[in-house]
């Protein structure tokens, strides 16, 4: 329901736009008599008006906007002449408004469709044409959005949506919300069957900020792409703040604030580049193994740096990414949602050339404690590996959840649930390396052996205690004086990997240096792993409610 | 309990030989008597060295040779530095700050009692030239590996040693220094100095004020400015006027004598090329001298060595001026940090006869049996920005690191390896880079590429400017002076600069790299859903752009070999194309040349290291180079001046003031939360404007900690 109101705010908000929009020049005659043409010429002639979207002057303007047009986005994601046009002839059928005139007919409507390859793997793409009645949503545009989709859902392949729209096509009412929900459906039930990304390459505003955020990535493009439920001027009238198009909705807001977007580029060819690459880390389905590629870099490479990284002060920090970089193929590491919730670092890299999930705490940030956004962010994570049967292989180095009146009142109890969730449900290789500290819930939570990890290394400096020892010996010897003697006890007896390592609750104590090849043949071993989860319609995963600074 | 050297070693001479250049490559003549060290010769049990980095290093890998055992000292953050792994004990001496540990001499004593090590070797710097320390080391018996007190004090002082060695004969810088009557006066002072002559007023500091004088006419006018001058400004008339040395070298000479009263000299070394005084390229030997010159030299530092009844090895530095007149600048009373080149001409081990000497044993060689054999060369590899001055200090991790050891006659003297941190504590030199050659070229050459292969990621370092050096014309000529840097640079370094040749090899790597990238990304191993359709692709059409200037390229491919069209030249470029190795051997048109890729991104941002400089460069398809002038332009955002705290936490301490400069990544403050001390670092080197925390002080993330200018 909030979902529809926003779309009918959505609606006060665009109105200006799309009516400017076709209050624009009719760009080339497009009326023509059936008579004096010949069939041929006449597709022809619609073939070539499609290719030119809402006109030359559109085009120069959305250039001037600094974005590139909808087929220029397709041609430069897809391989060279691999792209496959479905729908080119379609238009909208809206005959109010004055919308059955000729000029406002476009062919293919306001958004390009079809299949094509990116490095020769199948892929469905939708691209939005700005140009075209500012890239509104209307019937038609949807169903050939559904089209795409339905097809990618038969064959197996991922979705690519390429989002430039204003909104909702306002002139065709309630067939525009009809469009959008049956996309909404789509993504639904396209979850976890195909990998579904977004990329906001322009406004995405009222009811369409759905699709994005159903999908499994959403990427944008800095200073020109838009997200969100209700634009500036409403909000001024609602709520009376004031706020800039950017601040509310933009990259930076997105990445960094909400969390609602996974990572930003430069611009349009920087996105479009990047997302081929990050495409190529991509299983096509959750049919298909986890990619691998050739690999150049020897699989037992040994890694001396590591044998240092960790600092001899467990107070002291160190850069996960470090840790990451050094140990993944080619020092080649994807990170997803760099610039939130820092203190966990997740991500795609490769192991001997396949594709994996990196999870990690990140010790250089609020100590890499787990909190609401650290753990949403990792679940999230988690979910899509194992849907798409990614190996998942964990850095720990975590001293407990953030405790405080912030997290509690935000709900860490449920959040915090999610992560929990996520690596105990997981059924792909699960490979967990305790780097450092891994204390109480936090141990548990991240991929430990008791939730079902294949395969889980401590690192000589690992401690696995319920917590640090300052605490721990304040409530043991409570009240009793020589407080230092037993905390030194307590270093002494869980500041190191041997509790954990006499229960068989990790596997092997490693050499660090080593950590690469020991993995690289873990994963080896367990590409054939089986297992499956008892049968349920869906499981019930602590979904729920808003995240921590609510208003009381 | 003496220990005895390996006599299996021993009979292989050469491969002592090959020992001082890293690896067994060299073969150079060593003489007869050379044999008789390896034969069971008793020295210590057990030696401490007091030093860190390279220098321990080196002096613990002769230990190992002579079967002597190994004591590190090192600092809290050094525990798990090379030279602690390397020694057979180790025993911390105190935190970071070198006053309290590697200076600590308290601490270095109660380390050489709890050990039981016999002799200390001090290695350079520190306590290396200390009295203090060599005394409290003869108070209890233990051997210092270095001269006796009385001659490191003699040869401390400036004033004295100069005396003593006027008094031994050695050349000094002519001069005058007191009230000069009048102009004829200060004309017959300038002749009994020699032209050229340099006058300036004595209580002027530095070289402010200073004439240079050719003639006696000039002599007459600098007298009449430098005179009024002294009174005006000073209120002191007295004026000083010296010889003045134009474009002076820095040469030195090794010396080496025993405790029965005998020394040689092992030639020289050329350190002439220097920034803010310290040196960046030692060569030995020098192109400059004549065998008598050097013989002369090397008896005058020989006799000066005599004079303070110096034993151990030494350093006689030298100031030569373009006649080849030489004069006496300093003597320094340890091992020198540019040793191994003397080491690599001579067939000596330097620290060997260190610590024979300082058991008594008297030298092993004469005079004659002094060879030069071949020509070495020496670069200072230092974690530094060479832009900035020729040289400001950078630190970081070593994320990636790879000496050029493949190479023969390359010897890397190094104390730090992959994962090391170069910290602000301690010096930011990486390594000591030697090459050998028969020739000073062929010397040179294996620099070349020696620099091309050493791999350093994670700090900057000055490669670049070491690699410009060696093939500067004028160093190559030997036509050099401690003016060098500032006079070849006048305006900074900048890096090399591209030939048109250099530019089209640059781009035609770029580009094939570029490609061979994009063909690797196609290949997904027994994936069957990969399409079959799709023609593998021939040839490119790309878009580099190089320093501003955009460039056109065809490429098309024959298995590895790519041929690159430029403005209708052709370049063929084959290669392994290893895209993990960080290390790109290329062959250029049949010209071998080895580059490194420092980066490469899915934009198509390539940096190139090619002949020690980092080139920036970006390969785009024509169809994404043709859209791209749609692209908004973006100022890029500064905020490398504001240091905001990235998480509520308590402010354990401030490590600078407003006013002070601070280096990129160099600490600013610490922030702890949650029991974690998180370390906030410069984003840029700058000058700090204002501090807005202090120690104690409770902040909330993104309070404002620093300003910096």
């Amino acid at each position: 329901m909030a979902a529809l109101a926003a779309v009918r705010r959505c609606r006060v908000l665009l109105h200006g736009a799309v009516k400017s929009s076709f209050r624009g020049s009719p760009s080339q005659p497009r009326s023509y008599s059936a008579g004096r043409l010949s069939v041929q010429e006449r597709i022809e002639r619609k073939r070539q008006a499609a290719l030119v979207g809402g006109g030359q002057k559109r085009i120069d303007a959305q250039h001037g906007r600094g974005k590139l047009t909808a087929r220029e986005r397709v041609a430069l994601l897809l391989d060279p002449d691999s792209f496959v046009e479905y729908d080119a002839f379609v238009e909208h059928r809206c005959s109010d408004f004055g919308m059955e005139a000729d000029h406002n007919k476009f062919p293919g409507d306001s958004v390009v469709t079809g299949q094509g390859r990116i490095n020769g793997r199948l892929v469905y793409v939708f691209s939005q044409d700005f140009t075209v009645f500012g890239g509104s949503l209307s019937g038609a545009h949807a169903q050939k959005i559904c089209k795409i989709m339905d097809q990618a859902m038969l064959v197996g392949a991922p979705v690519i949506g390429l989002n430039d729209s204003g909104g909702a096509r306002i002139q065709e009412g309630v067939e525009s919300l009809a469009g959008y929900a049956d996309i909404f459906l789509r993504n639904v039930m396209a979850s976890g069957v195909v990998p579904q990304i977004s990329l906001i390459m322009g406004p995405c505003a009222g009811g369409a900020v759905y699709s994005p955020a159903l999908t499994d990535f959403t990427f944008m493009v800095k200073d020109t792409s838009y997200l969100f439920i209700t634009g500036p001027d409403v909000v001024k009238s609602v709520t009376n703040e004031d706020v800039t198009q950017e601040e509310l909705g933009g990259a930076k807001t997105h990445t960094a604030v909400s969390g609602v977007a996974h990572k930003a580029f430069e611009n349009d060819i920087d996105a479009l580049l990047n997302l081929r690459e990050f495409f190529n880390f991509l299983p096509l389905s959750n049919k298909d193994p986890s990619p691998v590629t050739e690999c150049h870099d020897p699989s037992d490479r040994l890694v001396p740096g590591l044998d240092t990284l960790v600092p001899l002060e467990s107070t002291k920090a160190y850069d996960m990414l470090d840790v990451i970089h050094s140990i993944v193929d080619e020092r080649d590491f994807f990170e997803i949602m760099p610039n939130y919730a820092k203190n966990i670092v997740v991500g795609f890299a490769r192991m001997n050339g396949r594709t994996v999930g990196i999870v990690g705490n990140q010790p250089k940030v609020a100590s890499g404690c787990l909190d609401i956004n650290s753990s949403v962010k990792g679940a999230r994570f988690v979910r899509f590996c194992d849907a798409f049967n990614v190996p998942i292989i964990t850095f720990v180095d975590v001293p407990g959840f953030l405790p405080g009146t912030a997290q509690e009142y935000g709900g860490i109890i449920r959040h915090g649930a999610k992560l929990l969730y996520a690596f105990a449900e997981a059924t792909v290789p699960k490979i967990t390396i305790i780097t450092r500290k891994a204390y109480g819930g936090a141990y548990d939570v991240m991929s430990s052996k008791h939730l079902r990890g294949d395969v889980n290394y401590a690192w000589p400096s690992a401690e696995v205690a319920v917590m640090g020892a300052k605490g721990a010996v304040q409530i043991i010897f409570r009240g009793k004086n020589n407080q230092a003697d037993a905390e030194a006890e307590y270093v002494e007896k869980f500041a190191n990997p041997f509790p954990a390592a006499v229960r068989g609750f990790v596997d092997d104590i490693v050499v660090p240096s080593t950590t690469r090849r020991r993995i690289c043949r873990d994963l080896e071993v367990l590409a054939t792993k089986k297992q499956t989860n008892p049968w349920k319609k869906h499981a019930n995963v602590p979904l729920a409610g808003k995240k921590g600074r609510g208003r009381r | 309990n003496g220990s005895k050297w390996d006599l299996n070693l021993g009979l292989l001479v050469h491969r002592r030989v090959c020992y001082l250049l890293g690896s067994c490559h060299v073969v150079t003549t060593v003489f007869p008597s050379a044999l008789f060290s390896f034969l069971s010769v008793q020295t210590f049990d057990k030696i401490l060295i007091a030093n860190r980095g390279e220098i321990a290093c080196r002096v613990m890998k002769t230990c190992k040779k002579m079967g002597i055992k190994t004591v590190a000292v090192h600092s809290d953050v050094d525990a798990n530095a090379v030279h602690v792994k390397m020694a057979d004990e180790a025993v911390c001496v105190g935190p970071a700050p070198t006053s309290k540990s590697y200076l600590n001499m308290d601490a270095i004593m109660n380390a050489i009692r709890q050990t039981g090590a016999q002799a200390v070797h001090p290695g350079y710097g520190f306590l290396s030239e200390n009295k203090e320390f060599a005394k409290r080391l003869a108070a209890e018996g233990v051997s210092f590996i270095g001269p006796d007190t009385h001659a490191i004090q003699a040869m401390g002082d400036k004033i004295e040693s100069k005396l003593i060695a006027k008094a031994a004969k050695v050349n000094t810088i002519p001069g005058f220094d007191g009230v000069v009557k009048d102009a004829d006066e200060a004309v017959r002072i300038a002749n009994e100095i020699g032209y050229p002559v340099m006058i300036k007023a004595s209580a002027g500091g530095g070289g402010k004020g200073m004439r240079i004088a050719w003639n006696d006419e000039e002599t007459r006018e600098g007298f009449r400015f430098s005179s009024q001058e002294a009174a005006s400004s000073f209120g002191d008339d007295r004026l000083l006027i010296e010889k003045f040395i134009d474009n002076p070298r820095h040469i030195e000479i090794q010396v080496l004598a025993d405790k029965h009263g005998n020394a040689l000299w092992l030639n020289e070394r050329e350190c002439s090329i220097q920034r803010r005084n310290q040196k960046v390229v030692e060569e030995a030997p020098s192109t400059f001298l004549d065998p008598e010159t050097r013989r002369a030299m090397g008896e005058q530092a020989v006799s000066l060595a005599k004079a303070v009844n110096y034993s151990s090895a030494g350093t006689v530095e030298f100031l030569v001026d373009s006649r080849k007149n030489f004069y006496f600048l300093e003597m320094n009373t340890r091992l020198q940090v540019e040793h191994p080149i003397t080491e690599c001409i001579t067939g000596l081990d330097l620290v060997q006869q260190m610590i024979r000497i300082a058991k008594g044993f008297p030298l092993q060689h004469t005079q004659a049996e002094i060879p030069i054999n071949g020509w070495a060369i020496e670069s200072r590899v230092y974690a530094e920005d060479p832009y900035k001055s020729f040289g400001l200090p950078s630190i970081g991790r070593l994320s990636q690191y790879q000496e050029p050891l493949n190479l023969h006659n390359v010897r890397v003297d190094s104390g730090i390896e992959e994962g090391s941190d170069i910290s602000i504590y301690y010096d930011p030199m990486i390594s000591k880079l030697v090459t050998y050659g028969a020739t000073r070229a062929e010397a040179l050459k294996k620099m070349e590429d020696a620099l091309d292969n050493y791999v350093i990621r994670g700090v900057t370092h000055n490669i670049p400017l070491l690699r410009e050096i060696i093939v500067h014309p004028r160093f190559i000529s030997g036509d050099i002076s401690t003016k060098f840097l500032p006079e070849v640079y006048p305006e900074g370094f900048k890096g090399h600069q591209l030939t048109a040749t250099g530019r089209k090899e640059l781009l035609a790597t770029a580009a094939s790299l570029f490609v061979a990238a994009q063909l690797r990304a196609q290949k997904f191993l027994g994936d069957l859903r990969v399409s079959n359709t799709q023609q593998e692709r021939r040839s490119w059409e790309l878009c580099v752009e190089l320093e501003k200037g955009v460039h056109m390229l065809g490429v098309s491919r024959s298995g590895a070999t790519y041929t690159v069209e430029i403005d209708g030249d052709k370049l063929e470029v084959s290669s392994d194309w290893n895209l993990a190795s960080p290390l790109l051997t290329v062959t250029l048109n049949g010209i071998h040349r080895t580059l490194q890729c420092l980066s490469r991104n899915a934009a198509g941002e390539i940096s190139l290291q090619y002949l020690g400089t980092t080139f920036k460069l970006r390969v785009l398809s024509k169809l994404a180079a043709a859209l791209s002038v749609h692209m908004p332009e973006k100022v890029p955002e500064d905020t490398s001046s504001i240091l905001r705290s990235p998480m509520p936490g308590t402010v354990v301490a401030v490590s600078v003031k407003a006013g002070d400069t601070v280096a990129e990544g160099q600490e600013i403050c610490v922030i702890e939360a949650m029991k974690m001390q998180n370390s906030m670092t410069a984003a840029k080197t700058a000058k700090v404007r204002s501090v807005h925390c202090k120690p104690g002080e409770t902040v909330g993330e993104g309070d404002l900690l620093v300003e910096l200018e």
